[in-house]
């Protein structure tokens, strides 16, 4: 693929709220290479959401604070940026698209308004000029009209049309890495599916990176090169997508898979991962996946795994694999 | 076997009131003329895009909503034209349990009132009685006895879900609509919970009608399969047919876009273009031909009629008529 | 940002007794949410400010029989209209009624209509508004219409006119002020009820075949609950204060009734060269309905559920 773009290394995010301090994020380290589509996979809770903020400094102060790690971009560490070279990074080499369009558009604004905005902030052009980028990315993900849509207030445009609005304002200013979180999850599966086809079209094209959060595994297989697993704010597993799915390592991997109902097999009874999402104010010690893990050893409760690499490219966070133990 | 609860080309318009006045500007026709039954101990999985009209179909069912035609029977009585004492007795034997674990829970109050009052409410229980079905209900779930007397914020989403089910199950309901039920649960939850569905599904010989836009969880839960689009049913079958051989072309491309959790197998993606539209300009003719891939001219000036094409597997489009 | 609380366990409750344990299980998430209000209470120096006061408004009203210097109603001719002094530290009226107790004796007055008022005018009001949302269209448009005509009237005014029609007395200016009051719980509570409505919750339970009152009753009533606990603190400032104008103008309490309106009333007269007369009553007036509003608003601004999570 390429170079490494962003590298977050030891990441620890706290919220201090009235029911006690929630661990939200610790020990997360992970990298994406230039080029590549790396998908975010976890359930609620896992952090994977306030990770993606984290890299573009969207946490709000109180509550939220970074309280350790680096995140570096093309060399440099985001979290020691001043404020004016963070919002000359935001929206220009680095760009997020959310979940819920419908709020993370303006609405008394019109489409075109917004989308120009950005262009104009960041390229540094005239009007026409921006006017001109932005049917030319419109057209690039597939709007019907996109002279038309420019003048639309996003109420006026479907739930896909905004999605796809979205992107192609994020994408305008052709980023290095775009932060997609949950992109597809409010839409119905037929959009879904046109947009993912836009969204893996045109980072392809430009060579944009992505990093795809979802909790969805059928999108992360079909989207994704590379997946990293989170659980209760600790990375579990990182692998190149064919080797997560065929021979996952991490307990809590394979139960996920095992949990999901599948149309190409048929299943008698779903096999369940027993317990619940631990709450983060006071997580399990060691291991945060101890208390539901079927293959728990005797360290699991004690320790905090060591991120190791059991198999070239294939990373996993389990006293499983802790050298001198089964592999 | 009888089935135990049976719709009739059932139809729901809903008007759309625009000005001062508030004059009915337009109808949004939610649901246009839909037929099925649903028999003892068989669950109907009823799949679709949002606006199709399937949870508008659920609400029809319970007596929630009155059909502006056609009929809702259930075990031969006609659920509109109850009454009183008959209604009640009616009631409780057709239960629902819903998507969203936050709000389908009153905060303010106490399991053992949420999930009690139905007896109350339908003078089958009261006081210590009530009490004592209510904690046996709570185990079955997978509950503990002691979460009587706790709020549901002090419950995580999949526990509530199970709440929500002890309560539509406890007055010993033969018909339950599930909308959703595990839409907004993470995957490891939705396991326990549909594997909680199924196993009462098999001890008790309820009948569900199972509502989800999910084709791989439809699929699981699901003995035959009916799927919506706009208002109408397009498509039913057994579901070992659905999926082996789907006919029509709304079937076949949602198959086609679901993301399969297998990296080894990407395949096409998209071949539906444009967006759902609205159920209040419907297209003339098919309603699905302005999106359909397999479009032919009399798609455009005729509606199908539906069509038993292959035993146990009917469907609405020009392709199989003559 | 999800904080779960799916393994947080209650502690075992000792078992002193078998009732008191049920009562304790049952309420005891109630007497912890209480006490996280209490907690956030305490951190607002205007809620704290406010609640001083009325403590010492409600203190002084019960303690009056016992710690009044005097009998409020005791005439003394040989003392009138003395000056605030050791005897009578607010002096003393035109017929040498100490008005110090008068004053002490007044706040178990004023606070009795308040909390009266409050009681009347939230029970029906919010029971109007919670019927009114939840049964919706016609019905609704007909309540509304009729509060909001209510509403119309400055409160005053409407007041003034049902005290005079009902005739002067305390009891009835209670009554007044608490049918001008109602639309304003009415209103509230409705608005609450037309958004419980559309939640789940109200579907299931008409699944489930509960009828419509039943649902105000056990559903939509208790869900309003702590917005009319907040709007009752602060219609009982303006309660007072609208009493205490009907007695000033004559319509409310009646002589030797020391009520501190009245007082303000009779005091007028004397203004110029007595004015301990008309100020003390007057003051405390003032005291009474800022310590309530003042309490109200931090009250609303600490059960804000956006603010408590």
């Amino acid at each position: 693929m390429g170079a490494t773009l962003l590298e977050i290394k030891d990441l620890a995010v706290q919220f201090f709220t009235y029911q006690g301090t929630v661990r939200a994020l610790e020990g997360v380290s992970l990298t994406v290479q230039q080029g590549e589509i790396l998908g975010l996979v976890g359930e609620t809770g896992c952090g994977k959401s306030v990770l993606a903020r984290c890299v573009l400094r969207l946490i709000a102060d109180p509550p939220g604070k970074i309280t350790a790690g680096e995140i570096r971009f093309k060399g440099r560490d985001l979290l020691k940026l001043g404020r004016r070279e963070i919002r000359q990074i935001r929206g220009n080499e680095i760009s997020m698209i959310f979940q819920e369009p419908m709020s993370s558009l303006n609405p008394v604004f019109t489409v075109g308004n917004q989308m120009m905005e950005v262009v104009i902030l960041h390229q540094r052009v005239g009007r026409d000029e921006a006017r001109r980028i932005c049917v030319d990315m419109l057209r690039q993900v597939k709007m019907p009209d996109p002279e038309q849509v420019l003048a639309k207030y996003p109420h006026e445009l479907s739930g896909g049309m905004r999605q796809r609005a979205m992107i192609a304002m994020e994408l305008a200013c052709r980023p290095d890495l775009l932060l997609a979180d949950e992109p597809t999850t409010a839409l119905d599966v037929t959009v879904q599916a046109q947009v993912l086809s836009i969204l893996e079209e045109l980072t392809r094209q430009s060579g944009a990176a992505v990093l795809f959060i979802s909790h969805d595994l059928g999108v992360i297989a079909q989207l994704c090169d590379r997946v990293a697993v989170m659980y209760a704010g600790h990375i579990a597993e990182i692998a190149p997508v064919a080797e997560l799915f065929a021979s996952p390592l991490h307990p809590y991997t394979s139960g996920l898979l095992q949990a999901i109902p599948r149309i190409d097999e048929g299943k008698a009874a779903l096999k369940v991962i027993p317990g619940a999402v631990p709450g983060l104010i006071d997580p399990p010690r060691g291991c945060r996946f101890h208390p539901r893990c079927g293959q728990r050893l005797a360290p699991c409760d004690r320790e905090v795994p060591a991120f190791l690499e059991p198999a070239p490219g294939h990373c996993v966070a389990c006293h499983l694999y802790a050298s001198g133990g089964r592999g | 076997m009888e089935p135990v609860i049976e719709v009739r080309d059932l139809v729901k318009y809903f008007p759309i009131r625009r000005g001062f006045l508030g004059r009915r500007v337009d109808w949004l026709k939610a649901v246009d003329g839909v037929s099925f039954a649903v028999h003892p101990g068989e669950t109907l999985g009823l799949v679709g895009e949002s606006g199709c009209g399937k949870s508008t179909v659920g609400h029809l069912m319970l007596n929630l909503l009155k059909p502006d035609r056609g009929v809702v029977r259930y075990k031969n009585l006609d659920l509109s034209a109850l009454r009183g004492p008959e209604e009640r007795r009616v009631r409780r034997h057709l239960q629902v349990v819903f998507q969203d674990p936050q709000s389908s829970l009153d905060p303010r109050m106490l399991i053992k009132k949420t999930v009690g009052y139905p007896l109350e409410v339908n003078r089958i229980a009261r006081g210590a009685e009530a009490v004592a079905r209510v904690k046996a209900m709570l185990a079955e779930v997978g509950l503990n006895e002691e979460h009587v007397y706790r709020y549901p914020h002090e419950f995580s989403g999949g526990q509530r879900q199970r709440i929500g089910i002890a309560r539509a199950l406890i007055t010993e309901p033969e018909f339950i609509v599930l909308d959703e039920p595990t839409s907004a649960l993470d995957v490891s939850v939705q396991a326990q919970i549909l594997n909680l569905v199924g196993d009462l599904q098999q001890k008790r010989g309820y009948a569900y009608l199972f509502i989800s836009h999910d084709l791989s969880v439809i699929k699981h839960m699901s003995h035959r399969i009916a799927v919506m689009y706009l208002g109408i049913i397009v498509e039913t079958a057994r579901k070992e047919d659905l999926f082996q051989e789907p006919l029509h072309p709304y079937t076949c491309a949602l198959l086609a876009a679901l993301p399969l959790p297998d990296p080894t197998k990407r395949r096409v993606r998209a071949s539906l273009q444009g967006d759902v539209p609205s159920p209040v300009h419907l297209p003339p003719g098919c309603r699905f031909h302005p999106r359909c891939p397999q479009r032919m001219e009399i798609c455009s000036l005729r509606a199908p009629d539906g069509l038993e094409v292959l035993p146990g597997h009917w469907t609405a489009c020009h392709k199989y008529g003559n | 940002m999800a904080v779960n609380g799916a393994q947080r366990s209650i502690p075992e409750p000792i078992t002193l007794n078998p009732l008191f344990d049920e009562f304790r299980k049952q309420y005891a998430w109630q007497i912890r949410e209480l006490l996280f209000t209490i907690r956030l209470l305490r951190r607002n120096p205007s809620a704290v400010a406010g609640f001083v006061i009325i403590v010492a408004m409600v203190l002084m009203a019960l303690t009056a029989p016992l710690l009044a210097p005097y009998n409020p109603i005791q005439l003394s001719l040989v003392d009138r209209l003395n000056p605030p002094c050791m005897a009578h530290f607010f002096g003393t009226d035109e017929l040498g009624r100490d008005i110090l107790s008068r004053v002490m004796y007044g706040a178990r007055i004023s606070l009795w209509i308040g909390v009266v008022v409050v009681l009347i005018a939230g029970g029906l009001g919010a029971v109007i508004g919670a019927v009114s949302g939840y049964l919706g269209k016609g019905v609704d448009n007909l309540i509304m219409r009729v509060m909001d005509v209510i509403l119309s009237f400055p409160p005053l005014v409407l007041a003034m006119a049902l005290a005079a029609a009902l005739g002067p007395s305390l009891n009835n200016a209670i009554l007044a002020v608490a049918f001008v009051m109602i639309p304003k719980f009415a209103r509230m509570v409705r608005g609450e009820a037309l958004a419980v409505k559309e939640r789940q919750f109200i579907t299931a339970a008409r699944a489930s075949g509960a009828g419509r009152f039943w649902i105000v009753r056990h559903h939509i009533l208790p869900n309003c609950f702590s917005s009319v606990i907040v709007l009752g603190t602060l219609i009982l400032g303006e309660a007072i204060l609208i009493a205490a104008s009907l007695s000033f103008i004559g319509l409310g309490a009646q002589p030797p009734t020391p009520e501190w309106g009245a007082m303000i009333s009779v005091g007028r007269k004397f203004l110029m060269d007595q004015w301990w007369y008309a100020t003390f009553p007057g003051l405390f007036i003032l005291v009474t309905v800022i310590g309530f509003n003042i309490f109200g608003d931090a009250l609303r601004d600490v059960l804000d559920p956006r603010i408590r999570r």
